[in-house]
């Protein structure tokens, strides 16, 4: 409060220059291993036997692409509303108990994390089949007479992709909650406000920077989303990563799945965009 | 166990003969297939054997889908890989396109004297699989589905059914289950086919990616049958699981070997062609797997026991019963034109 604007500014501007020299051998690597590839890519898209927006008309025309990003869009919106109303409540639990609890709350978020995609996947194929877990238990309490079909369709391909990204959600939420004080909740009270006012008055509007960071990590991690729902899905779920992989195994067309991946990245830097509008990017990237 | 020892024991000798021989220039080529067991048991049946015989250096590289790798490679303009064993239509397909060697039979006497449905002028089949009709033994332990025709009859034959999400093999069950015989399939009607595809698209459970995928299917009873790579279902049965297969109306398929557009060896690899189909060691093969001889020669070295041999895809009375996949129409503009439609046919 007391330092001149000047001098800061000064500071800061040296300071800068100091991250950017420790950042470029980091920026070199990112350039190297990152931009080059994925304008190989664009340029792929672009270009065969000539310049050709052809790759894009076919994504924009056909109706196997459309379907493909319908089902894609949906399902990742899905995924990000079953993940806010499991995630939050799971939030703001650690952040209202004791350090120990919280920091066991927390891991149990962050340690499934350590398990690989692959195994978490078959799990729950274990768990979800026609002979799985689940299965065979409500079989044994005779609720069911059949076997239910919860796996080989998007219903397990929505199941296992919530559970991967769940932790994408709680921590930015729980980082959000940390930094909202607790005498305004004190404060409320002391108002006369019931505990559940004080939660959708206060609490909850001031936790909004945290939902739309987890919902925007959430949302854009399962637009890519890759192994999941070809494990899970049955073959039915076909998911625009999925139509970049068949482009190339199936029908080698090496420009068609670059177009496709693309506009997949485009739509990701769009709603990347369209955040940034309401909330400082480090928020849903850095969880500052 | 003995087969790890003596892919150990294969390794050493292919070092020593390396190291003894490269005064000389050792002529090495670089060999790729496709991993696992497979290729374990081809090491032993056919690759050591094929070195030592003829005094080359094998090295070997595995990936499961050599395609995008031998585009890259050959367009790249210095490929490392010399020789592929590959499902066949990539070899003609990679042809067409000039990623392939065009083979000079007279240099490949063993290849020459096998018939002409097993070659093509760029590929030589180096083993066979089929895609079979699998089943449950618990769903079905008399009465068994026994052709395509079956499997589309979900009122005789009730159950949950798995396809590969894949139109090779599986257009040819549907015309087979709509009544055309197995050796009157090509051209492939595909209208017809994706017509007949419509009519148990309901009934199908699971549409399979990979080989894998379709024994944990079978033997997790999440399907009562399927169509499945024959090999796989043998493993499976193997390992205890009440499940069993038909050759009737399967499909016979091949990977092949192909050698690669400017390969650095070639005049080695087109050696190591020749020796990799000779009947002996293509003989060997269905000893460590559950894979026919590319070289139906094989069937008369008395190698291969008789019981042992009526479990093999290629085995001639079991080959009779089934449909010879053709390779070049799958590979001609039609055949390619069907592999697009089945995108659209799966979201549909």
């Amino acid at each position: 409060m007391t330092s001149g604007p000047d001098p800061s500014q000064k500071h800061q501007r040296r300071e800068h220059g100091l991250m950017l020299a420790l950042v470029s051998p980091a920026l070199l690597v990112i350039l190297l291993l990152i931009v080059l590839p994925v304008g190989w890519l664009a340029w792929q898209s672009i270009y065969h036997d000539g310049l050709t927006l052809e790759n894009y008309r076919r994504v924009f025309t056909e109706d196997i692409y459309w379907r493909s990003f319908a089902l894609t869009f949906e399902i990742s919106l899905a995924v990000t509303v079953i993940a806010l109303l499991l995630g939050y409540p799971v939030a703001y639990l650690a952040n209202s108990v004791s350090k120990g609890w919280s920091i066991l709350i927390l891991s149990l978020v962050v340690l499934p994390f350590w398990t690989s995609v692959l195994v978490r996947a078959y799990a729950w194929l274990a768990l979800l089949q026609r002979t799985g877990v689940i299965n065979q238990f409500l079989r044994y309490l005779d609720v069911i007479s059949e076997p239910l079909a919860m796996v080989h369709n998007t219903f397990g391909t929505v199941v296992a992709t919530v559970h991967i990204l769940l932790p994408f959600m709680v921590l930015p939420l729980y980082a959000t909650m940390q930094k909202i004080p607790g005498d305004l909740m004190q404060a409320g009270a002391s108002l006369g406000a019931s505990p559940s006012l004080t939660f959708f008055r206060v609490f909850l509007p001031l936790s909004l920077p945290g939902v739309l960071a987890g919902c925007t990590m959430v949302f854009v991690l399962c637009l890519g989303f890759y192994i999941t729902p070809e494990l899970l899905g049955g073959g039915r779920t076909v998911m625009v990563s999925m139509l970049v992989s068949r482009n190339v195994e199936l029908y080698n067309q090496f420009g068609a799945a670059s177009a496709v991946a693309v506009v997949l990245l485009l739509s990701v830097l769009a709603i990347f965009f369209a955040v940034s509008r309401f909330i400082s990017l480090d928020r849903v990237l850095g969880q500052k | 166990m003995t087969m790890k020892q003596n892919f150990g024991l294969g390794c050493a000798l292919l070092g020593a003969m390396g190291l003894t021989t490269s005064a000389t220039a050792a002529e090495q080529i670089t060999f790729v297939s496709q991993g696992g067991a497979y290729q374990q048991a081809q090491t032993v049946a056919i690759l050591d054997p094929s070195a030592k015989k003829l005094g080359i250096t094998i090295n070997q590289d595995s990936i499961p889908d050599a395609w995008p790798a031998i585009k890259t490679q050959v367009g790249s303009g210095k490929p490392i890989w010399d020789v592929v064993d590959t499902p066949t239509g990539y070899c003609l397909r990679g042809g067409e396109q000039g990623l392939i060697e065009k083979l000079d039979f007279s240099k490949i006497p063993n290849a020459a004297a096998m018939p002409e449905a097993y070659r093509s002028p760029y590929s030589v089949s180096y083993e066979f699989y089929s895609s079979v009709l699998a089943y449950s033994q618990k769903t079905f332990p008399k009465d068994a589905p026994n052709s395509w025709a079956d499997f589309w009859d979900v009122k005789k034959f009730p159950g949950r059914r798995a396809l590969r999400n894949h139109p090779i093999a599986t257009l040819e069950a549907a015309l087979m289950a709509d009544g055309v015989a197995p050796d009157k399939l090509y051209p492939l009607d595909v209208d017809r086919a994706f017509k007949k595809l419509e009519e148990i698209k309901p009934n199908i459970t699971v549409w399979w990616t990979s080989g894998a995928q379709s024994a944990q299917l079978l033997n997790d009873g999440e399907v009562d049958m399927e169509m499945a790579w024959n090999g796989r279902v043998s493993a499976v049965a193997k390992e205890g699981a009440k499940v069993a297969f038909t050759y009737n109306q399967g499909i016979l398929q091949s990977t092949s070997l192909c050698i690669l557009k400017g390969a650095p060896n070639f005049d080695t690899a087109v050696k190591f062609l020749n020796e990799a189909v000779d009947p002996v060691h293509q003989a060997n093969l269905p000893l460590n797997i559950d894979y026919g001889p590319g070289n139906p020669k094989a069937f008369e070295t008395s190698v291969i026991k008789p019981e042992r041999a009526a479990q093999l895809p290629s085995e001639p009375a079991n080959a009779a019963k089934q449909a010879l996949m053709s390779y070049a129409w799958w590979s001609s503009p039609a055949g390619e034109a069907a592999e697009k439609r089945w995108a659209s046919f799966m979201q549909k």
